[in-house]
């Protein structure tokens, strides 16, 4: 949404850090970052795949140049240094891209330069890599990275099935099936992510639901719990 | 001349930026929760358009034809220095304007519309006056979806939504029925 990312707490547990992207603070599902890429280019697959892992590379690639040289770059422009450092790595990817798998880079078009204005790489390099050292922002930047790729599969995968029928180009669908065009135009990215957001809504509600009658349970447990232990004080008296 | 005319309509409306190309959609989902602040991000990002088209277009011309591949970079850099002198200039000339306008600005540097136009804009060959109405065509549509959604979402604070539903999740499937609508400009003008 924006530069500004709220952080619930700065891990220095390795572990917490490689996998709270992945799901609990998932960028796309949970915060709502990267959204334009993640839209455009789920339509395929293969696509889906080439955009996580091009974004993860410019992230991972930057996290570790941020990070390393957190203590030089002055903190008024730092800012346009991340953007600078993002885009060489930027253009890295892209012209890898072009080179390896030239017809997915035609697919993406545009949206691969526009990984620079993926809120998520720029939010990385404020939030935690421009702090902490070089190994957690690497993991940061690995988990949250691959948190992307997965939001885009979970995108791409309904789309390309439904749209077309395929996975990754191989027909899955029966013959009889009538490909829904309309989620490979925009406004079956659109509903996509909308019902993913519905889905993650009511996966949290339900848990808060679960947590509610729960609560007490521990309230009660100490008591039983307290209450064995009072008994031989009783019985002492 | 009736190309020059299509090429505003396309960007419009046809190829709607937010709603076919999926630019910037972080302001449509954190700003618009009232029309009027969508209608004012809107006519700004649209300024800073016009301005980023006509540096993108003199880069093309005179520097970057001979090293395509500094295009990203140069292009971001010239987007940031812009939005930085528009917020210069707005804060000597115009303190009321800068003063509204002050959150929005800066968003408008990391604003994937802005760098998507001046992309479009060289991957198209487009002419200075062509990238000029490529460049109002686009934000004139920004304009447009920013004020719409602005507007439903005013009317949904009436409405009792499901706890589920609340928050971003309902406003992409809003924005899916308007994308939808707008599929229906689809072939018009396809000379472009």
């Amino acid at each position: 949404m924006s530069l500004i990312v709220k952080e619930k707490s700065s891990p220095t547990d390795p572990r917490v850090v490689l996998t709270r992207g992945l799901w609990h603070e998932n960028p796309v599902l949970v915060q709502t970052l990267g959204l334009c890429s993640a839209l455009a280019v789920t339509n395929a697959v293969a696509n889906s795949l080439a955009m996580g892992l091009a974004t993860t590379f410019v992230l991972v690639a930057s996290s570790l140049m941020v990070s390393t040289m957190r203590r030089i770059i002055p903190h008024q422009i730092r800012i346009t240094t991340y953007i600078l450092i993002v885009a060489t790595f930027l253009a890295i990817a892209d012209m890898v891209l072009e080179a390896v798998v030239p017809n997915v880079h035609a697919a993406m078009g545009p949206y691969i330069a526009l990984i620079i204005t993926n809120c998520i790489v720029l939010g990385r390099q404020e939030a935690f890599a421009s702090r902490q050292p070089v190994g957690l922002s690497f993991l940061d930047a690995l988990g949250n990275g691959t948190g992307f790729t997965i939001a885009l599969l979970l995108m791409g995968i309904p789309r390309e099935v439904l749209g077309s029928g395929t996975f990754l180009g191989v027909r899955v669908m029966p013959e009889a099936f009538e490909p829904w065009v309309l989620m490979l135009l925009p406004p079956g990215g659109f509903l996509m992510i909308g019902l993913l957001l519905l889905l993650a809504n009511w996966h949290d509600l339900r848990k808060l639901a679960r947590a509610r009658p729960a609560a007490p349970a521990p309230a009660t447990a100490a008591r039983t719990a307290s209450a064995p232990a009072r008994e031989p004080e009783e019985a002492l008296v | 001349m009736t190309d020059l005319f299509w090429i505003f309509v396309s960007a419009a409306v046809v190829t709607n930026f937010v709603l076919v190309y999926f630019l910037g959609l972080c302001p449509v989902i954190g700003v618009t929760s009232r029309s009027a602040t969508g209608l004012r991000l809107g006519l700004a990002t649209t300024f800073v358009m016009v301005l980023a088209g006509l540096a993108a277009w003199v880069m093309n011309a005179v520097v970057l034809s001979r090293a395509p591949f500094l295009r990203i970079i140069a292009f971001v850099v010239a987007i940031a220095s812009i939005v930085q002198i528009v917020e210069l200039f707005l804060k000597k000339t115009s303190p009321s304007l800068y003063r509204e306008l002050g959150i929005f600005l800066p968003l408008i540097a990391s604003n994937s519309q802005v760098l998507g136009l001046t992309i479009f804009q060289t991957n198209r060959g487009y002419t200075l006056v062509q990238g000029l109405l490529f460049a109002l065509g686009g934000g004139f549509g920004i304009t447009a979806v920013l004020a719409l959604v602005g507007g439903i979402r005013e009317r949904l604070e009436f409405a009792s939504i499901p706890a589920v539903a609340r928050g971003p999740a309902l406003v992409f499937i809003i924005v899916a029925a308007l994308s939808l609508v707008f599929m229906g400009f689809a072939g018009m003008g396809s000379a472009s």
